[in-house]
């Protein structure tokens, strides 16, 4: 599954959460021949500022993408349903807690 | 005493008011407890999507068949984020499926009521989702990290389900006397199997105590009720609408609304499978699982066969 795709390893996506209980987010990616290697690579390339409290890392070659560009009209259907938002109902004056 | 030095650090962990993540250490009970809230709170997610489907063909308009139609959608989205959650503590769907079919798995009793007319859509949308919302509010600060972003997530999403709603009976009230009429029954109905929504009285609930020491509920059972009854009665009183509640009164002393008792038989009959559409909302589940099994088979059996 996790061939090396060169001589420095393959690559790995890394994610941090900076605080507990936010989401994981996206800060870069590295090279490691195992997710030890990976885990210690991405500790000192993307925390040496802050200690975050969670780091995730996941095999590039596992990560499914799509992109708007991709051309088909993957995220259209959610362009014209103006309904789905609360500014769309009329709450008269006076009424709160809605 | 390695546990109860572990079990120690845990708890000044939460009272920290840090999140535990699927990774970290953590007692069997605060697992179980969660797999236990976060499935039935996904089953209910589920479930819920009967009563309103029933009004889909029949909505009265296009616009109003529209919105339900996405509010549905939304419903059936909160109960795949809440699986998932529910997933990284170690249970399958499958296992959670299981448990509902046989009973196991509780679900919100306030799904087992039918949907009688369309101004039931209206009681549902203010009504229900706005006890749901009451309670999912607050859940945002559950101490399960998973649990705590599809929180907000839902609550997000939950902002126009509860306008819909109100809507629907301002359309009604502002009507015919008929349908102002039927939005008056729609609210005689709906008001307090939504007020059962939040459970027993806290001195009944026994899983209150554990829960809130381990801050997977942030406020009690009876305490969010009475949020829900104080900003709700307002909302009714703007429509012309009056609770069926006969002692229910504004208390300027205690700064909050007075209510009458709950009817805890009634609660109860329906929460143990004996209300007017638990066998049918369970069946439909059973057999709509059932029909769909040869689309799972499929699937399976063509990602065997490609790359994927
Ligand atoms: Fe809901
Ligand atoms: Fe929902
Ligand atoms: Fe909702």
């Amino acid at each position: 599954m996790l061939q090396s795709n060169s001589s420095h390893g393959s690559v790995w996506e890394v994610f941090t959460q900076k605080k507990s209980g936010q989401p994981y987010q996206h800060v870069g990616s590295l090279h490691a021949f195992d997710k030890e290697m990976a885990l210690d690579h991405a500790r000192d390339l993307y925390t040496r500022r802050d200690k975050p409290s969670g780091l995730w890392v996941v095999p590039a070659s596992e990560i499914i993408a799509v992109s708007p560009g991709d051309g088909a009209p993957f995220f259209d259907p959610s362009d014209d349903k103006v309904y789905r938002h609360p500014t769309f109902y009329e709450i008269p004056e006076g009424v709160t807690n809605l | 005493m390695e546990f109860q030095k572990k079990l120690h650090e845990f708890q000044q962990y939460i009272d920290a008011e840090e999140k535990i993540e699927p990774k970290d250490w953590m007692p069997d009970d605060y697992r179980l407890h969660n797999i236990r809230q976060i499935s039935q709170h996904a089953h209910s997610e589920v479930i819920g999507m009967q009563p309103e489907g029933n009004w889909i063909t029949r909505a009265p308009t296009l616009r109003a068949k529209k919105i339900l139609l996405a509010k549905i959608q939304d419903e059936g989205g909160h109960g795949l984020y809440l699986y998932s959650a529910a997933e990284t503590l170690g249970i399958s769907r499958d296992e959670m499926i299981e448990q509902l079919h046989a009973g196991k798995a509780k679900y919100s009793s306030v799904f087992n009521y039918p949907t009688l007319n369309w101004a039931d859509i209206g009681a549902i949308g203010w009504l229900v989702d706005g006890a749901a919302v009451t309670n999912q509010l607050s859940l945002r600060r559950t101490s399960f990290g998973p649990y705590s972003r599809a929180m907000l997530r839902i609550c997000n999403e939950e902002s126009f389900h509860q306008r819909q709603g109100y809507e629907i009976m301002l359309k009604m009230v502002k009507g015919t006397p008929d349908q102002h009429e039927m939005a008056q029954d729609a609210l005689n109905r709906w008001w307090w199997p939504a007020l059962m929504m939040f459970g027993p009285h806290d001195n009944q609930s026994s899983r209150t105590t554990k829960g809130m020491l381990w801050k997977i509920k942030r406020a009690s059972n009876d305490e969010l009720r009475q949020r829900f009854i104080d900003k709700t009665a307002p909302q009714a009183e703007f429509l012309g609408l009056k609770i069926p509640d006969p002692k229910l009164c504004w208390n300027e002393a205690s700064g909050h609304y007075d209510t009458a008792e709950i009817n805890w038989e009634e609660f109860n009959k329906v929460i143990n499978g004996d209300g007017p559409c638990n066998r049918e909302r369970m069946e439909h589940h059973k057999n709509v699982h059932a029909e769909g099994a040869w689309v799972r088979e499929a699937a399976a059996a063509y990602a065997t066969r490609k790359e994927v």
